[in-house]
C-alpha cells in the first residue's frame, strides 16, 4: 500500500491522531470503571500522580545537564519555601538561563 | 479557596472553581505558549494549510505527539504513513491513560455525559493542577475544566502565532523557556509529597525512567517509570494489604 493519498492524506492523519489521542485520554478512565476499588488499587492511584511527574522530570533534569538539573532543584526549593508555583517557575527558568549564559 | 470539603465529598461544578483553575493554569501558560510556537512553526514548515494546522492543534491537542509527528512527517502520505503517525500518537499519549486512571475516583462520580467530554481537555498541566487541588481536599471539577480551558486557549493562540511567524521564532533555550514545563512539574511535586513513607514510589519511578531512557529509544521511559513507581506504591505500602 504505497498509494499517495493526496490532499486527503493530511486530514486522515489528523483524524487518526485525534481518535488515538482521545482514546488515550478516555481509555484509562473507562478501564477503571471495571476495576474494583481495593486497598491495593487505592494505593496505586495515590502513588500514581507523583510517579508520573517524577518519570517526566528526572530524565529531563539529568539529560539536560547542569542548567536543567539546577532549574529543577531551584524550582523544588522555591516551591518548598514559598508554596507559590509562579515564584518557583520564575526562579527555576531564571536559574536555567543564568547557568546557560555562564556555561557558554 | 473552595478546597475545604472532605475527602469523600461528591464532585460538583462551580464558577468560583472554574476561575480558580483558570488562574492556576496561567502559571504554566508561558511554557505552553513557547511550546506552541515551536509546534506551529513545524506545521508551517511541513506545508500544512492554516485550517489543517488549527484542526490538528484543536483535535489532537497533544504537543509532544504533534511535534514528533511533524518531525517524522512523510511525503507523500500513504496508508502506512497514517498508521505510523497514529502509532506515534499512541506511544506519546500513553501517559494520559494513567492520568485518566487517576481521575476515576473523582470524576467517576460524575455522569458520563459530563466526564467523557471533560476528558477531551486532559493534558499534563491541567491534570497536575487538578491532582494538586484534589490532594488538598478539593472536589470542584470546574477547577480541572478552568485549567484545561486556559491551556487550550493559550495553546491555540501560540500554535497559530508560530504557524504565521514560522522561522522568526527565537531560540527559547537561551532564556531557559524550554524548561518551563519540567520546572513547573518539579514545583508541583512539593504539594504532591505525602511523607517519607511513600517516597520509595518516587525513587522507583525515577530510577526506572532513567534506566529505560538509556536502554530503549523513544519515549517509553515516561510510561515505564510511572507504572513502576505506582506499582511500587501499591505493593510496598503496608496499609494497602488490608
Amino acid at each position: 500500500m504505497t498509494d499517495d493519498l493526496g490532499a486527503a492524506g493530511v486530514w486522515l492523519v489528523i483524524v487518526a491522531m485525534a481518535i488515538v489521542t482521545y482514546a488515550m485520554r478516555a481509555g484509562g478512565f473507562l478501564l477503571m470503571a471495571y476495576v474494583p476499588m481495593t486497598g491495593r488499587v487505592r494505593a496505586f492511584l495515590q502513588a500514581l500522580p507523583g510517579a508520573v511527574v517524577v518519570a517526566l522530570v528526572v530524565p529531563v533534569a539529568v539529560s539536560g545537564g547542569v542548567p536543567a538539573t539546577g532549574a529543577v532543584l531551584v524550582s523544588l526549593a522555591m516551591m518548598a519555601w514559598w508554596r507559590i508555583d509562579l515564584i518557583a517557575v520564575v526562579f527555576g527558568v531564571a536559574a536555567a538561563a543564568l547557568a546557560r549564559a555562564l556555561l557558554t | 479557596m473552595s478546597a475545604v470539603d472532605s475527602g469523600s465529598g461528591k464532585p460538583f461544578w462551580s464558577w468560583a472553581g472554574f476561575r480558580l483553575g483558570f488562574r492556576r493554569g496561567l502559571t504554566i501558560a508561558p511554557g505552553i505558549m513557547v511550546f506552541g510556537l515551536v509546534v506551529g512553526a513545524a506545521a508551517a514548515r511541513q506545508g500544512l494549510s492554516s485550517i489543517e494546522n488549527i484542526a490538528m492543534n484543536l483535535f489532537v491537542c497533544s504537543g509532544i505527539a504533534q511535534l514528533v509527528a511533524l518531525e517524522a512527517w512523510p511525503s507523500p502520505i500513504t496508508w502506512s504513513a497514517v498508521a505510523t503517525l497514529a502509532l506515534i500518537a499512541a506511544v506519546l499519549g500513553a501517559r494520559m491513560v494513567l492520568m485518566g486512571v487517576s481521575l476515576r475516583p473523582w470524576f467517576g462520580q460524575l455522569p458520563a455525559w459530563q466526564s467523557y467530554p471533560a476528558l477531551f481537555l486532559l493534558n499534563d498541566s491541567s491534570w497536575l493542577i487538578a491532582m494538586r487541588y484534589h490532594a488538598e481536599g478539593g472536589r470542584d471539577a470546574a477547577v480541572y475544566l478552568g485549567a484545561g480551558v486556559t491551556i487550550v486557549v493559550g495553546w491555540m493562540m501560540a500554535t497559530c502565532a508560530g504557524y504565521v511567524l514560522g522561522g522568526f521564532v527565537v531560540d527559547p533555550a537561551r532564556y531557559g523557556l524550554d524548561l518551563v514545563m519540567p520546572v513547573f512539574f518539579a514545583a508541583m511535586l512539593v504539594p504532591l509529597w505525602t511523607g517519607r513513607r511513600r517516597a520509595y514510589a518516587w525513587v522507583v519511578a525515577g530510577i526506572v525512567a532513567l534506566a529505560v531512557q538509556h536502554i530503549v529509544a523513544g519515549w517509553w521511559f515516561i510510561i515505564a517509570g510511572s507504572l513502576a513507581g505506582a506499582l511500587a506504591g501499591a505493593f510496598l505500602d503496608e496499609k494497602a494489604r488490608a
